[in-house]
């Protein structure tokens, strides 16, 4: 724990070091390099920006539509039956649309379950265990302006379900 | 993608009628582009940042001295990528950026790798092999460790916030080596096909 907290501390400024030695050493004028290369982060955005609005269009309205709300209350049966919380629906329908909204969910369900338990470390290790799905495709996939992405969302969605599946059975086996 | 968001917004202009929170799916549109804006301003300082790191990598001549290093492990999964090509070292660099849960030089260098691997695609409008593999590993997640997760915990008074570590590594493990297993499974459909 402790040493990869600290190797998470130093990797970044270590890396930036050892390249600047190691350009110094090849005679490349860091300042011009560095500027030239920046420059182009102006041109990543302008392609990305669309694709981020679209994403953050549609899960901002699906939120204040009331259908994301639905969606949980029609999740509640299932959970009973498969005696899941039935907090971590919501979470797992919320975590690949959106990171800001599944971190106050989870804080939500802390709050509301104590620390410690079974729905806290099932929604810790989701957390852990899962990105922004559909954000990290737009921004990739926008980055390069790809416009066919062939079968990419499909396999993204079945990983997400299966990450989900995972994470409840290794906390109910653990635990 | 386009299946998927028109589904959401139909979902979402019905629901909004159904329970007449019409004025309340106006301002989310709102919120959204604003949301969008700061994000993207956001990314424009970390992007252009890394990119401007990683320029100097490429002017040493280190990012293809690297690439020569990492070869042997990411060409077992990247098949495609000729030797010494910038996008391995970019690939690793993301990866290991992830590893360490470092979220603002992840992505940067997530883009930077997809920029890199677009050099490679015969054809720029559709994905390539190598994009959506690099795409899964970084949706599935590969941090170590949660820290985020951990000091929520922390903070709300759990006793043993560290317990849920080994878990996430597992379920990390397995999700990731699964999504991975899923997209080559979705590989040999298609060829079957």
């Amino acid at each position: 724990m402790e040493i990869i907290n600290i190797i998470s501390q130093l990797i970044i400024p270590l890396f930036i070091l050892f390249a600047i030695v190691y350009g110094i050493a090849k005679k490349v004028r860091l300042y011009d390099s560095f500027v030239s290369g920046a420059k182009d982060g102006i041109d990543v955005i302008i392609k990305i920006f669309p694709y981020v609005l679209a994403i953050f269009l549609a899960v901002k309205t699906f939120q204040a539509s009331g259908a994301y709300d639905s969606m949980k209350n029609l999740f509640s049966g299932l959970s009973t039956a498969l005696s899941i919380p039935p907090e971590i629906f919501s979470l797992a329908i919320i975590k690949p649309l959106s990171g800001s909204a599944s971190l106050g969910i989870f804080t939500d369900i802390v709050k509301t379950t104590g620390p410690d338990s079974l729905a806290s470390r099932i929604a810790a290790v989701i957390l852990g265990s899962a990105e922004t799905t559909f954000y990290v495709v737009a921004v990739y996939m926008g980055a390069v302006s790809i416009k066919k992405t062939k079968y990419l969302v499909p396999v993204c969605i079945t990983a997400d379900i299966v990450g989900i599946a995972v994470a409840i059975a290794v906390v109910k086996m653990m635990f | 993608m386009n299946i998927i968001w028109f589904l959401l917004m139909c979902v979402s202009i019905i629901f909004s009628i159904i329970n007449g929170r019409l004025d309340d799916f106006t301002k989310a549109m709102f919120d959204a582009s604003k949301l969008a804006v700061e994000t993207c301003m956001y990314l424009l300082g970390i992007v252009s940042l890394w990119l401007g790191l990683t320029k100097i990598l490429e002017d040493s001549g280190l990012i293809f001295k690297l690439s020569h290093f990492f070869r042997p492990v990411i060409s077992r999964l990247f098949k495609n990528i000729p030797p010494d090509h910038p996008s391995i070292t970019s690939i690793t660099l993301n990866l290991l950026a992830n590893l360490f849960g470092l979220g603002n030089a992840a992505t940067p260098l997530g883009i930077k790798a997809m920029k890199d691997l677009q050099t490679l695609n015969p054809d720029p409008e559709t994905v390539t092999f190598e994009m959506m593999l690099f795409t899964v590993i970084n949706t599935s997640s590969i941090q170590i460790i949660p820290f985020t997760v951990i000091g929520l915990l922390a903070n709300y008074g759990s006793k043993m916030p560290t317990a849920i570590v080994l878990p996430t590594i597992i379920a990390t493990v397995v999700s990731t080596v699964a999504a991975v297993g899923v997209l080559f499974l979705f590989k040999g459909i298609k060829k079957w096909k």
